[in-house]
């Protein structure tokens, strides 16, 4: 299948999420460019971690408007799998292609490290090859994954189930000292109301090989792969104007 | 005209570094200080003269992209 | 306005300076010329106080590509590939402030790397600061760490690694050491040079304000109490604009279209011009009001003397030059042509075509002065260096008290709480993470990794600028060398106080020796490095601080080893020789108050035999854990050995080594000495004939001290316990040591 990884100028992890996808899982991945006009026959896309326009008025506040993320809408609308990764997930905030709103950690620092992950959904293109209830240990790396949604939203998102991911210990139980940004309801990622889109605070392809001492972001890649491999293009409706 | 655009957390939402600000304070003795909200500022210059006009640009332009209405609020002062 | 005395001051420039500088000229000055001379003529650019030392550091080796002269270092990695490799101070603005200064400094170095033509891939800081309870280091703490992280995390380059000290002596001026390594082509290394009369002169990047003017000047002198004034002269950093020139230099450099390159550091567009013409022979014109400016009504004078961050010189071959606008334009810069390249040797200014500034290139770089300033040993030096450790040390904690003490002090304890803040993790490379030895960083494509390690120790260097500087050159490649990796070459940043005082460039002079001699034994040729002088606060100087930091290359990355034991069961050997060494240890600064004694001693054909020994068997796969033994000696050592293990523990068994007459006092000697080359390896029985056989054919002591397991550290000297702390407890305790300090929310 085909990665298209987006590079916005200030993204920094569209290096890491090729080298996932091409080197370490054999699939075909090549860059778009943020002013590109189309997604160049992608059959995922993949917004990666950074600091898009540096990140300068909210995190992911000015990629919206960049060229590509016209195609890329459309792509989701009509099923397409879109994961969001750290800034990525801001951006399909900001965007309004996914709920709710990214504040500032509620320790106010930058937090790079690992953290456990309970698995919430296992119907989304990224998470099918996890099991319900398994616990993953990804690393995240940001100042700004304080997820928030207003209440009667945020209702809505877990009455939808499109919480995929959640903040935990080790054993998968909810804590206060599991959570490293504040988080509401603990959550670390979100889906569409149709699950096709994706964000997520923590980096999968941080944690795909032995060498870097974590492979439990790997089921996230095994996902996307094994739902190409059985679902593939015939998931997604005909595009507007399409013959 | 010059158009000021002000961005602040809505009153719902939690804002860490305003409570830091806050409690330094009152550790620097301003007890009188109760509740810090930060928030952003924005000065537009904008080509029109027109009060009403500006009024209508600065919010277009806050309702796009300076604000996050899942989060934020914001109010404007048109000035010459 | 006149050139008189007081004029000259403000420059930095004295009336000898003067004499020289017209003389070179054949005229008098006028202020732009002046201007540019007093940047170029600083301590900071022209090293003049500094040259004549580091001209005797070894520089040369089959293994190095490019030595001290370029903008940063490089060294053959194999497989066509070169490390290029630097360390900068930043201590002046980031003291007057904090973020600013560490981030803008972060900015600096990570522009000499992408302008070599390498890409960034690694990030490491050594700081200093005063006594973590004292008022004021917090704050500076917290701002230097948050500036360090806003610019590296932005930009995307992990900090991979460091070293943070605590002493009372940086209270009022913190050093702040960055380091960054980057990866290029070995055959495609660019230089920062201008050749090839009438090729366009470009300026790319941020635009130009009136931000540090002096700065280079500034990191020059004293600090006194007027360095308030000064805060306007420290810049601000845009880790954006940075990101877009990194990427949008790298795809410059693809094509062929580039002569050379430099970016525009302290003194920036005088230093950028004149150095890139005298490195090719060459002359520049540039035309100021050219120049994209920021503010209004700027003078030539300022627009030549700016320091604002994020701004490239580049040099393109005549007629490719839609290519290199092409590459700008895509990533929204914009390539300004600024002047062109002569055949003069000038460096010749215009503003709207009328010349303001005509110098020879050379008056500014070649010909700055060059002092052979005096040097003495300073009037402390024997009194500090006496120790009797029966008279002088007076209290006695028990060793479990000892342990506890140094292990929550900030110097030793864990620094979680800082390289949480670094994105360590980014490029997908690091694979020995922060807080667990050396940094180290796979290269993708290759088998191989390379460890990076800063290592300086003030204290010794105080005590014996000479030992104290051998020692941090020993203990950064010993460091490596722990990893698994073979010591390759080195960088080193020299802070010291004002070069002025026959006792400042005794210590200098002397710590270069000693660099020096150890790098030669050691074989990690110097690449380059900065020098920071006038360290000093009121008059008082910081410890002479030489910070070293040392590139080695493991062949499989796959065999990199940290220092935490792998399990129950192994059998712990320790390599090398404790002979209980207290002086100038972090045990005696502790637990006793006490900065005396001369510092451990070293013999370089030992440690350099140790080194060896240990790449051998790291490669060979004999050993699963490597830890050298240094601040805190063996007992902290073991202790940080158990941590992060969840929870292993050690038994251990040692000598005492006859270092005092009191039993209490040698037993200390034992646990917290601070005895050169040694280190502390696990490994499971049946390798253990191996390394012994290979210890012994390289003369290296290696004994079992005993094993891992249990739940608690264990030591007993000479047959006594003297250490019986659980590994929970302990660790407890050196996880909070920094964070303790702080408040709530830093925290």
């Amino acid at each position: 299948m085909r990665f298209g990884i987006v590079v916005f100028p200030g993204s920094n992890c569209e290096e890491d999420a090729l080298h996932a996808a091409r080197d370490l899982f054999g699939q075909d991945a090549d860059y778009l460019w943020h002013k590109d006009a189309d997604l160049k026959g992608a059959d995922v896309v993949v917004l990666p971690g950074g600091f898009a326009h540096g990140d300068y008025l909210r995190t992911g506040a000015m990629a919206p408007f960049s060229p590509v993320m016209g195609p890329v809408r459309e792509f989701a609308a009509r099923g397409g799998p879109v994961l969001g990764i750290c800034n990525g997930f801001q951006i399909l905030l900001e965007a309004g292609l996914l709920p709710g709103a990214m504040l500032r950690n509620r320790g106010l620092k930058y937090r790079c490290e690992h953290v456990h992950l309970r698995v919430e959904r296992t119907d989304t293109p990224f998470t099918r090859a996890a099991r319900q209830g398994q616990v993953l240990r990804i690393p995240i790396g940001h100042g700004e994954g304080n997820y928030f949604a207003p209440p009667d939203a945020l209702a809505a998102i877990e009455r939808n189930r499109q919480v995929v991911l959640r903040y935990t210990d080790a054993a998968g139980r909810l804590a206060d000292a599991a959570n490293p940004n504040g988080s509401v309801n603990a959550i670390a990622s979100v889906c569409s109301a149709s699950g096709n889109v994706v964000g997520m605070m923590p980096h999968p392809e941080r944690a795909c090989e032995p060498l870097l001492r974590g492979e439990d972001g790997r089921v996230i890649f095994e996902s996307i792969i094994d739902w190409f491999r059985s679902a593939g293009r015939r998931a997604l409706q005909p595009s507007v104007g399409a013959p | 005209m010059r158009a000021r655009v002000f961005v602040t957390l809505k009153p719902s939402v939690f804002d860490p570094q305003g409570r830091t600000i806050a409690e330094a304070l009152h550790a620097l003795g301003y007890a009188g200080v109760e509740e810090v909200r930060q928030g952003k500022y924005f000065e537009l210059d904008l080509a029109t003269t027109e009060a009403a006009q500006a009024r209508a640009l600065a919010a277009d332009v806050a309702d796009r992209l300076l604000a996050n209405p899942v989060i934020e609020s914001y109010r404007i002062e048109v000035a010459d | 306005m006149p050139i008189d005395p007081q004029v000259l001051e403000r420059h930095g420039l004295t009336s000898d300076e003067y004499v020289r500088l017209v003389a070179l000229l054949g005229r008098e000055p006028n202020m732009t010329e002046l201007g540019i001379f007093s940047v170029m003529w600083s301590e900071h650019c022209s090293y003049k106080s500094s040259r004549v030392h580091l001209r005797t550091l070894p520089t040369e080796g089959p293994q190095v590509l490019q030595g001290p002269g370029e903008n940063a270092g490089a060294v053959d990695v194999g497989g066509g590939l070169a490390a290029v490799f630097k360390i900068e101070s930043h201590n002046h603005p980031s003291f007057i402030e904090p973020y600013q200064g560490a981030a803008t400094g972060v900015g600096g170095i990570i522009r000499d790397i992408f302008t070599m033509g390498a890409r960034p891939i690694a990030l490491l800081n050594s700081l200093r600061f005063g006594d973590l309870d004292a008022p004021g280091t917090a704050r500076l703490l917290d701002g230097v760490v948050s500036g360090i992280a806003g610019y590296g995390n932005s930009i995307g380059i992990p900090t991979i690694g460091g070293e943070i000290a605590f002493e009372p002596v940086y209270a009022g001026n913190p050093l702040v050491n960055v380091f960054c390594l980057g990866i290029a082509p070995a055959a495609e290394i660019v230089k920062g040079i201008a050749s090839g009369a009438g090729n366009p002169v470009y300026y790319v990047g941020a635009k130009t304000g009136r931000d540090g003017i002096h700065g280079a000047t500034m990191a020059s002198a004293e600090f006194d109490d007027r360095s308030a004034e000064k805060r306007p002269a420290v810049q601000v950093g845009d880790p954006f604009m940075e990101k877009l020139l990194l990427e949008a230099c790298l795809e410059v450099m693809k094509t062929d279209a580039l002569v050379g390159i430099q970016d525009m550091g302290a003194a920036g567009l005088t230093c950028s011009t004149a150095e890139m013409g005298a490195r090719g022979g060459a002359g520049i014109e540039i035309d100021v009001a050219l120049v994209p400016q920021r503010e209004t009504g700027m003078t030539p004078y300022e627009i030549m003397l700016s320091e604002s961050q994020e701004r490239m010189l580049l040099v393109a071959r005549r007629g490719r030059e839609a290519e290199v606008e092409r590459v700008f334009e895509k990533w929204d810069l914009h390539a300004v042509r600024i002047g062109e390249v002569t055949a003069d040797g000038m460096l010749r200014v215009r503003a709207h075509g009328t010349v303001v500034a005509e110098i020879p290139n050379r008056a500014l770089t070649d010909e700055a002065p060059i002092y052979h300033r005096p040097a003495s040993p300073p009037e402390y030096l024997a009194a500090a260096q006496q120790l009797d450790l029966d008279a002088d040390a007076r209290r006695r904690p028990s060793p479990n008290d000892a342990l506890r003490s140094l292990l929550g002090s900030p110097t030793i304890g864990s620094k979680r709480w800082v390289y949480r803040q670094y994105d360590h993790m980014v490029r997908t490379n690091t694979i020995v993470l922060p807080g667990a030895g050396a940094g180290v960083v796979r290269l993708k494509g290759t088998d191989r990794a390379l460890a990076i390690s800063l290592d300086g120790n003030g204290r010794y260097c105080y005590l014996d600028p000479r030992q104290g500087a051998m020692l941090a050159v020993a203990e950064a490649a010993r460091n490596v060398a722990c990893a698994g990796a073979r010591p390759l070459a080195a960088t080193n940043c020299l802070n010291f106080g004002n070069p002025e005082r026959p006792a400042i460039m005794w210590q200098f002079a002397e710590a270069v020796q000693g660099i020096g001699a150890a790098c030669r034994a050691l074989d990690v040729p110097i690449t380059g490095g900065n020098v920071s002088l006038y360290n000093e606060t009121d008059g008082r100087a910081i410890y002479p601080t030489p910070v070293i930091g040392v590139v080695g290359l493991l062949e499989h990355a796959d065999r990199a080893l940290t220092r935490s034991f792998s399990g129950s069961g192994d059998l712990i050997v320790l390599l090398g020789e404790g002979r209980g060494e207290l002086g100038g240890s972090e045990y005696l600064k502790v637990t006793q108050g006490l900065v005396r004694g001369r510092p451990p001693a070293l013999d370089l054909a030992a440690e350099r035999a140790l080194q060896l020994l240990l790449v051998e068997l790291a490669e060979a796969r004999l050993i699963r854990s490597a830890h050298d033994c240094s601040d805190g000696g063996l007992a902290v050592a073991l202790a940080e050995c158990c941590f992060d293990t969840q929870g292993t523990g050690a038994e251990i068994a040692i000598d005492a080594p006859g270092a005092a007459r009191e039993a209490a006092l040698d037993t200390a000697a034992a646990l917290f000495g601070e005895s050169a080359s040694r280190a502390i390896v696990s490994t499971t029985g049946d390798a253990l004939a191996g390394i012994l056989a290979r210890a012994a054919s390289r003369g290296v002591p290696a004994r079992v001290i005993g094993q891992t397991g249990g739940s608690a550290i264990r030591i007993a000297v000479a047959g006594v316990t003297a250490i019986d702390l659980a590994v929970d407890d302990a660790e407890q305790i050196w996880i909070a040591a920094v964070t303790r300090h702080l408040t709530k929310h830093a925290a």
